[in-house]
């Protein structure tokens, strides 16, 4: 299992990268691409070839204690550029 | 910060289920838009762009197609597939065809 | 605004009836469509013939594809995993054209319940299942899916127990998804033709579940 944060940025311009998962933790369900970066095709540029990955965050670590299911899931699709490497769970301080 | 459009887990009532039926309109704005991204004028991601730049009001007061044909007049715009100006004489032409929808889409006769 | 309109026994210049739909004031919207669209075809963007070739296209296509596709997969084992593997090939080898789309099916299992919406926008699986309901593109379903899943299903009668996990996928990119309901019981001895009728549109989406084989 590959862990991934998805990055806090908050751009003004068009991204396809939800806010809610923003700073989140995952893991890669699945690797994609490239395909032409959005936020480069949606001004009018050429898309620049990037990686999409599938990932997979629980509703406790998207929505926190309170969440409707806790092991209940979210997956959505991140450009490559959104996402750094995560700890594992065993050692981020609030992992259970 | 986050942006209008992004609504993933805000607040929100009960889901209306009521459905309409697409009026002939609302296809063609569909299909022009295919057809535009199909021929490369446009992408996808640029009549997002300016879906999102069209603002929360937008949204709750103009109908989905309405807010498409908005967009991709807009993206055309900036393709330069006709300019402000023949854009202009082209829909005072066609409002000056008839009160409706049916006579103003009719292709005027030429003698 | 709506002025003396000339209704002319309620047929057009060409002799034929109005759409009720077509009938109302012009909007200022339905004139920028009329001008754009007859600004394309001065131009040489697009022909008349062509856009009607394209709403023809996107009207032929409807959940009645996807419940094909569903019963093979329900059927044919080596179809679903193939569907499951790259779910755009399978559906093309089966003849449906779903255009550029690149689609990926989600299987729901006595453990498992998929969902799908997309909280940016509405994108959707518009090329095999034709245009989405309008409910899939309202800020309630947008926004509450992601967040109280279970409750959304609840609001369209599906109630899961705790034991099964709902996962929601969200079409924030170039992926687009189809839900494979769970075959319903009692169907071992249906064909596949009599299964496409019990699969709903909102079986796909993930917001329903198959129709009870007893009702038929």
């Amino acid at each position: 299992m590959i862990y991934v944060r998805v990055k806090t940025w908050a751009p003004p311009g068009h991204v396809r990268t939800p806010a809610y998962l923003r700073g989140k933790t995952g893991v890669i369900e699945r690797s994609l691409g490239p395909f032409g970066n959005p936020e480069e095709l949606a001004y009018g540029h050429d898309g620049t070839p990037t990686l999409l990955r599938r990932v997979r965050f629980t509703m406790s670590e998207v929505w926190g204690p309170d969440c409707e299911a806790a092991s209940d899931t979210i997956e959505a699709e991140i450009y490559e550029h959104w996402l750094e490497p995560a700890p594992t769970p065993r050692t981020r301080h609030h992992a259970t | 910060m986050k942006r209008w459009h992004d609504m993933g887990g805000d607040e929100a009532g009960t889901i209306d289920i009521a459905q309409h039926d697409f009026a002939l309109w609302e296809k063609r704005v569909d299909a022009l838009m295919v057809l535009c991204s199909s021929k490369g004028l446009f992408t996808v991601d640029g009549l997002r762009r300016v879906l999102e730049d069209m603002g929360p009001d937008a949204f709750e007061t103009m109908s989905y197609y309405e807010r498409w044909i908005a967009s991709v007049n807009q993206n055309l715009l900036e393709a330069g597939s006709y300019s402000v100006a023949e854009l202009a004489a082209k829909m005072e032409q066609v409002a000056r065809r008839g009160a409706d929808y049916a006579t103003a889409a009719a292709p005027e006769r030429t003698s | 605004m709506p002025h003396d309109h000339p209704h002319d026994n309620g047929v057009s210049a060409s002799g034929h009836p109005y759409r009720t739909d077509n009938d109302g004031a012009l909007s200022y919207w339905q004139c920028m469509e009329i001008a754009v669209r007859e600004l394309l075809v001065e131009k040489g963007v697009t022909t008349s013939s062509e856009i009607a070739r394209q709403i023809e296209a996107m009207d032929a296509r409807s959940p009645s594809d996807g419940a094909k596709v569903v019963a093979r997969a329900w059927t044919d084992p080596d179809f679903r995993r193939d569907l499951l593997a790259d779910a755009s090939e399978a559906t093309r080898k089966m003849g449906f054209d779903i255009g550029p789309m690149k689609l990926i099916a989600v299987e729901n299992t006595p453990q498992l319940h998929n969902i799908i919406v997309c909280t940016l926008c509405s994108c959707y699986p518009r090329n095999l299942l034709g245009l989405p309901p309008d409910w899939y593109k309202t800020r309630a379903y947008r926004s509450r899916t992601v967040r109280e899943p279970r409750s959304v299903l609840a609001e369209f009668g599906v109630l899961l127990p705790p034991d099964v996990e709902v996962r929601v996928h969200d079409s924030t990119a170039d992926m687009r998804y189809i839900v494979i309901p769970a075959r319903p019981e009692g169907t071992e001895h249906m064909d596949a033709d009599a299964l496409a009728a019990l699969v709903t549109r909102d079986s796909m989406i993930g917001t329903g579940l198959p129709l009870d084989a007893a009702a038929f």
